[in-house]
């Protein structure tokens, strides 16, 4: 008894140090973020609370942003939901070992260093004087990196890696028994995957397709690395008002602008957070 | 399969012929061998380094008496320590970039006549940027917190440490010799994932003003210099993948055909 109470003690005291760390790293400036979005704030000016930051958050071009934003992410995390687990699927299937590590590690590269390199790959490839571009006249064929689609294009190099990580898990933990059983009663493969692997997936695909989200709306290096995208992003818009691109007052917003991602980001995250539960329930 | 291979394949091939083709001379090299010689190149990548580093040593600090005590410890403390870790998922990082930024700029306004200007000079160093450190820990801590907490469940750490205490050992000397050693693993896939992070980050130091690596690579190529900066991030890319291709592959044999 006052060991293990002895211990309890312990681990509280060697996980203190993490959350002090996060309390002042992460805390103050959330705080500093939500204080800002309902506040004015001019030097030597006395604070005073508003919502107009909010409501200027969500009228005219940043409501077009953020609606941008949502779309974009919507769309690109759908289609690498359906590639990513259609890759994963011939990953986990193949019997080369070798084929798994490379898809794996390059997969975790990709969705982790991305950003950057990963725009000038695509704008040195299908750019305006890119090499594709160049080569087929793809520009004369109504070809531009840098509109929605595009963009899209552009994510998707990202996210499916992200999908593949996400979803590999849930492959390995189909039990090949699973499979053999429901053919015996005379399931074809159609019929496996639509009575069988898609229900016990299902908590994964849709915890993926969220975390897909999540993560192309939180989006910022590519799109700001790929100068000259025309379509509208939250980010951008966040980035160019904090950058005093705009007016000094606009940081203010910027705030607000901030605070809708998060109010989105928390929304994606609570569903996020019970379906990965559940599909862990399956996959022990 | 074949089209994801020429769809990922694809832009990176694209990127390498786009660095070796020069218009006037056809094919060479020059991009490559300029890599060296380029300007600035060296004191952002240095600054990327750097923060790597210190980002790795401090996720390392934080997490690892973590992930012990929560294997140890009851499973409030787990939901507890998931909850804080999982966090900064929930705060993108621009909008954390936005936060940080009023705060420095209320700090500028307000703490000029203070003891506390210096603090504020400090943790801003262009050399050394402790608040870009702080947001990447911050920013680290999800996915290095989930890496270390799979390597920690594949051990049976309760039956470890009374095994080195039954043979003398402190808990302190048992944790070091006993539980790090066999977190090896997940210790170096954690300090990739970072280092990965760290190398790529953008959003945060490009709107906080500093240059390091990634925001290098953005400016030179607005200047100008686009195959070579095309070049570096086609390397950087291609060298991170080689080391991570071998943690995974040496990852693998040292245990066994059980898997990750």
């Amino acid at each position: 008894m006052r060991s293990s109470l002895r211990q309890a003690a312990a681990g509280r005291l060697a996980v203190l140090p993490l959350i002090l760390f996060v309390a002042v790293a992460f805390g103050v400036p959330a705080l500093a973020m939500a204080y800002g979005a309902f506040t004015t704030y001019a030097p030597g000016q006395p604070t005073s609370y508003t919502g107009g930051n909010l409501s200027a958050s969500l009228s005219g071009g940043y409501l077009t942003a953020l609606e941008g934003s949502v779309k974009l992410s919507a769309t690109a995390a759908l289609i690498a939901t359906v590639a990513g687990l259609l890759l994963a699927q011939a990953v986990v299937t193949s019997r080369f070992e070798v084929l798994r590590h490379v898809v794996l590690s390059a997969s975790g590269v990709l969705a982790n260093f991305g950003g950057v390199p990963l725009a000038f790959a695509f704008v040195a490839t299908l750019g305006n004087a890119g090499v594709l571009t160049t080569r087929l006249h793809l520009t004369g064929a109504g070809w531009s990196l840098y509109t929605f689609w595009g963009l899209v294009l552009v994510y998707l190099y990202f996210l499916i890696p992200l999908m593949v990580l996400s979803v590999i898990p849930s492959l390995d933990g189909l039990r090949r028994q699973w499979r053999e059983a429901a053919q015996n009663n005379g399931a074809n493969l159609v019929q496996y995957w639509r009575f069988v692997a898609l229900p016990v997936l299902a908590p994964s695909l849709l915890g993926g397709f969220v975390l897909l989200f999540g993560s192309a709306f939180a989006a910022y290096a590519t799109a700001a690395a790929m100068v000259g995208a025309s379509v509208p992003l939250i980010t951008l818009q966040i980035a160019d008002a904090l950058n005093g691109n705009v007016s000094a007052s606009a940081s203010n917003v910027a705030l607000a602008m901030s605070l809708d991602m998060v109010v989105i980001s928390v929304l994606v995250m609570a569903l996020y957070l019970p379906l990965q539960r559940r599909s862990a329930r399956w996959l022990v | 399969m074949i089209i994801a291979a020429v769809y990922f394949v694809g832009p990176l091939l694209g990127s390498f012929v786009f660095t070796v083709d020069d218009p006037v001379k056809g094919f060479n090299l020059s991009a490559y061998t300029q890599i060296f010689s380029v300007s600035g190149l060296w004191p952002a990548l240095q600054l990327s380094l750097l923060l790597a580093v210190a980002t790795i040593a401090l996720v390392f600090l934080l997490l690892i008496p973590t992930v012990i005590a929560v294997r140890l410890g009851t499973p409030r403390l787990r939901s507890v320590v998931e909850f804080v870790c999982m966090l900064p998922l929930v705060v993108p990082s621009i909008a954390l970039t936005s936060g940080i930024n009023i705060l420095l700029r209320w700090g500028t306004d307000n703490l000029a006549s203070t003891p506390f200007w210096d603090t504020l000079l400090a943790i801003q160093n262009a050399n050394f940027p402790v608040v870009l450190l702080l947001a990447y820990v911050v920013m680290a801590l999800p996915l290095a917190f989930r890496t270390l907490d799979a390597g920690m469940r594949a051990l049976d750490v309760r039956t470890l440490l009374e095994a080195a205490q039954n043979n003398g050992a402190g808990r302190v000397r048992a944790i070091v010799l006993v539980i790090l050693p066999n977190l090896r693993g997940a210790m170096l896939n954690a300090a990739m994932l970072t280092l990965a992070l760290v190398l790529g980050e953008f959003t945060v130091s490009s709107i906080l003003g500093y240059t390091p690596f990634a925001v290098w690579i953005v400016n030179g190529n607005s200047a100008g210099d686009g195959p070579v900066t095309t070049a570096v991030s086609l390397v950087s890319m291609v060298l991170t993948w080689a080391v991570l291709l071998a943690l995974s592959v040496t990852g693998r044999r040292k245990s066994g055909a059980t898997p990750a």
